[in-house]
């Protein structure tokens, strides 16, 4: 080729000079675990589900979120939120707030009326749920969604369980529950109320089921020995917050004393100040730190003006008042008797000391274990006795709404594995995203937003709700303030970043992919991505 | 509710709280993303070239560059000083300019845009625009002269100074713009005063500001939307500009290759480079410090700078870089989110 005077070479472009060869560690995208999925009992997908709320569409969130929770709204009322306490931005401002958002989407959906698709083919196999509560229904869903026939028996006169009979209407409007178990209801599954199981292997036969799951709850108030004088009224706070769902309201008097000091209690106390109480007081052994009621409840019961005597034990009760044992807490912080006494006016006694389980329909079931009171379950929440599955209060777990509805699900998996004669495994974790694999820089400040509360002049006279939800332009915000832990949100950080033009951009939807022929490796991406999506491994050299 | 989010005092985007200080966002509208986050930004600066890893300049000059070609819809030249960014990209016979380029020497990169405006303009084709461009060694010190003259001229020409604070390319020797205290190959950390020398070196924007030119300011590869605005109001304007980008670069520095723009964020927070903007002689605004860090989170990730950590004598010398960066929060009001815009 001629060249120019004083040219040798063809000029060219640096593309030729693959600067690949360069790297001794190479970046990888990654998915990992993000903390509140990992941390929900019921295994929701909320960062998926946050994501399509962010962008405005909720109706795919919501739909994302019922994969594996049919309970929306009733979740964004009762949850614990312990994908909250796991939040990695509750250590950037505040964390994100998934249940007033996982609220707002459950009753996007009562409001628009949607439905969840059918099934799309029957299995042919019947499957019976005993218990109307949150795990069964949640089984029941699932199974339906599944293909299976699904049968509910409940003994009481309605469905929903502890939902209905534990949790006060102020902090669960009864709308809001039946809509979401109508809805569980449409897919097919039969509602039997009023019918009992007293013999499960019995009924099933009978039924030609094919498989049971058990729910029964646990509604069987403890009691505990105080010696009483004959006028002394004693009631148990199960058997309290069951009797607000029927016609006639319980007669407690002007002052009120609560055993106890667990979520029942509040409940207990603050209903009975809504039924007119003029001193509610909740009486405890221990102090408020030990208390296992949670603490924002504890926290609206004293704005309410409800009363808490801590390091306090009832001795004797007798028309009108109360002998109480002040308490010491020993070393190990356990309360021990000091010999002093009190006494307290009251009109009744309510006993908050926990809740056993009916374990009758079992009787004579064989292969079962029970210890303390519950079922013992594999792990996949099988019991003893082939084909009968158990999950809820009745089987060895935190007792609240959301791991009731998680047990819901993983128990329908198992079930339907077992029907198909194959064992359900589920998918690896990927690692968890924790806060030292983020790169928060990015977040722009934006603290959470808060719900508003009910004043506290209704609060203490009325069963309205007293926590309201978001509206549409502040839950859209809300939602927007997820981190995306873990997985690649589509930021164009490491496309945009890259000295060496070494990351292809695949397009909305598509994510990135590394242009291993230019990239040298300098990790600059990994350290700028802001959500950990982006891991560095050494290359084999 | 509000739903936009000041960037640093100087832009307002909507509320996306998920990446709003990224590069790009899904939910962002096309108007609040950066040139970079787009498939078909020019990528003036392709793969292939020479760089070290995680090197600062290459990224600052490809922000720059695209940002200029979109706001001049591709009529751009670029004038280059003999430096890093020269050497890396054209060893002989290759390029990785997607874009007319020139260079001819260290210290005449100023002369040689000027020339290059001028010819443009008489051949009748004055939306051709120009950018010379160097580091900090070829502007600050042996193109001074040459940049002096086309900032008195008012010359029609976009220069843009990629500090690495140092002669980076020749084995990383001191330069007016190396700070205090830093060791280079010429300012060892040894002797009563180690590392560069307390009180010499030079504020090249400031040099700038007091030509009273149309528009000077500085900008780090830590922030994109601030340095592409920062473009696209340079190339708006005629006359003589300059645009000084602060440019880690980690074997001058020994720093680690992935901190680049970690680095160049830190620089900014501590205070140690005010980012800020000047129009005719005068300060019009500044970028706030979002999350203000000591100095010392600054210093330690480097090298040149670990002799101040061994010793008590040092110790006095970060609290001396550290009223440094105090002078300039008070001087470019970096703190002050009130007032100027």
């Amino acid at each position: 080729m001629e060249h120019p005077f004083a040219i040798s070479l063809d000029v060219g472009t640096s593309l030729a000079n693959l600067t690949g060869s360069w790297r001794t560690s190479r970046p990888v995208y990654v998915d990992r675990l993000p903390p509140c999925n990992n941390a929900c009992p019921a295994g929701e997908n909320i960062q998926s589900w946050l994501y399509y709320a962010e962008s405005g569409d909720y109706e795919t969130a919501w739909r994302t979120l019922t994969i594996d929770n049919p309970m929306p709204a009733v979740m964004g009322r009762v949850c614990y939120h312990p994908c909250e306490s796991a939040c990695n931005r509750a250590q950037v401002d505040e964390a994100v707030g998934i249940n007033s958002v996982e609220r707002f989407l459950g009753d996007e959906a009562i409001r628009n009326g949607w439905r969840f698709a059918p099934p799309l083919a029957d299995s042919g196999k019947r499957v019976l749920v005993v218990g109307a509560g949150p795990s069964g229904l949640s089984a029941a869903y699932h199974l339906r969604r599944i293909g299976h026939a699904v049968e509910i028996r409940e003994a009481g006169p309605f469905s929903g369980g502890m939902m209905r009979f534990g949790i006060p209407k102020y902090r669960l409007p009864r709308d809001v529950l039946d809509a979401e178990i109508n809805r569980i209801i449409e897919l097919g599954v039969v509602m039997k109320l009023n019918s009992k199981v007293d013999r499960v292997v019995e009924s099933m036969r009978d039924g030609r089921f094919d498989a049971a799951f058990l729910a029964v709850g646990a509604h069987i108030g403890k009691r505990s020995y105080i010696p009483a004088g004959s006028a002394a009224k004693i009631l148990d706070a199960v058997a309290l917050l069951r009797s607000m769902e029927g016609e006639d309201k319980p007669l407690l008097g002007r002052r009120v004393v609560v055993y106890g000091g667990g979520n029942t209690a509040i409940d207990a106390a603050r209903t009975a100040k809504r039924l007119g109480a003029t001193e509610a007081i909740i009486v405890y052994r221990r102090t408020r730190d030990r208390m296992p009621a949670r603490d924002f409840e504890v926290e609206e019961a004293l704005q309410e003006g409800i009363m808490m005597k801590w390091l306090s034990t009832i001795k004797r009760m007798d028309e009108g008042t109360l002998t109480v044992e002040k308490m010491q807490l020993d070393d190990k912080g356990f309360p021990q008797p000091t010999g002093e006494f009190e006494t307290l006016e009251t009109d009744s006694l309510v006993l908050a000391l926990g809740q056993d389980v009916d374990l009758s329909l079992l009787d004579g079931v064989p292969g079962l274990q029970i210890n303390d009171g519950v079922v013992q379950v594999a792990a996949n929440m099988m019991t003893g006795y082939a084909g009968i599955f158990a999950g809820g209060d009745m089987v060895p777990s935190e007792r609240t709404v959301t791991v009731a509805v998680g047990h819901g699900k993983k128990a329908a998996r198992h079930i339907d594995a077992w029907l198909r004669g194959t064992v359900y495994a589920p998918p690896e974790k990927h690692e968890l995203a924790s806060i030292d694999k983020l790169n928060t820089w990015y977040y722009a400040d934006a603290p959470k937003t808060v719900r508003p509360m009910l004043e506290i002049a209704r609060r203490q006279s009325t069963f309205e709700e007293v926590q309201g939800g978001l509206d549409e332009t502040n839950a859209l915000y809300e939602a927007r303030r997820c981190l995306a832990c873990g997985n690649c949100f589509e930021c164009d950080n490491c496309y945009g970043v890259c000295p060496d033009n070494a990351v292809i951009k695949l397009g909305p939807g598509q994510r990135f992919r590394f242009n291993y022929d230019y990239c040298k490796g300098c990790g600059v991406c990994a350290q700028e991505c802001p959500c950990g999506a982006i891991a560095m491994v050494p290359e084999e050299i | 509710m509000d739903d936009s989010t000041s960037l640093a005092a100087t832009q307002k985007l909507r509320f996306y709280q998920k990446g709003t200080f990224t590069v790009g966002n899904r939910l962002a509208s096309e108007a609040d993303r950066s040139v970079q986050a787009s498939t078909d930004r020019s990528n003036a600066l392709t793969c292939g070239h020479r760089a070290c890893q995680g090197c600062g300049e290459a990224l600052g000059a490809r922000y720059a560059l695209d940002a200029a070609l979109r706001a001049t819809g591709g009529n751009l030249i670029a004038v280059n000083a003999t430096g890093c960014l020269e050497v890396f990209t054209t060893p002989y016979p290759e390029t990785s300019w997607q874009i007319p380029w020139v260079h001819s020497l260290f210290g005449n990169a100023a002369a040689v845009a000027t020339g290059v405006a001028a010819a443009m303009r008489v051949k009748g084709r004055p939306q051709v625009r120009v950018v010379a461009q160097g580091g900090d060694g070829g502007t600050t010190d042996i193109g001074f002269g040459c940049l002096s003259g086309m900032f008195e001229r008012n010359d029609d020409v976009l220069y843009i100074c990629y500090d690495n604070e140092g002669y980076m390319n020749t084995g990383v020797q001191r330069s007016s713009a190396t700070p205090p205290a830093a060791r280079t190959a010429t300012t060892p950390a040894m002797g009563p005063e180690p590392g560069n020398v307390f009180g010499t070196g030079k504020s090249m924007p400031k040099i700038a500001v007091a030509h009273g030119i149309p528009y000077v300011a500085t900008a780090t590869v830590a922030d994109l939307h601030d340095l592409e605005r920062k473009v696209v109001k340079a190339m708006g304007i005629h006359g003589a500009r300059y645009l000084q980008i602060h440019v880690p670069c980690p074997p001058g520095w020994g720093s680690a290759s992935q901190d680049t723009i970690r680095l160049a964020r830190l620089a900014v927070e501590c205070g140690m480079f005010p980012v800020f903007e000047a129009e005719h002689g005068v300060v019009t605004g500044s970028r706030k410090i979002r999350r203000r860090v000591p100095v010392d989170d600054y210093l330690k990730l480097q090298r040149r700078f670990a002799h101040l950590f061994t010793t008590d004598e040092g110790k006095g010398r970060i609290s001396q870089l550290q009223a440094l960066a105090d002078r300039n929060i008070a001087e470019y009001r970096l703190l002050d989110h009130e007032g100027d815009a």
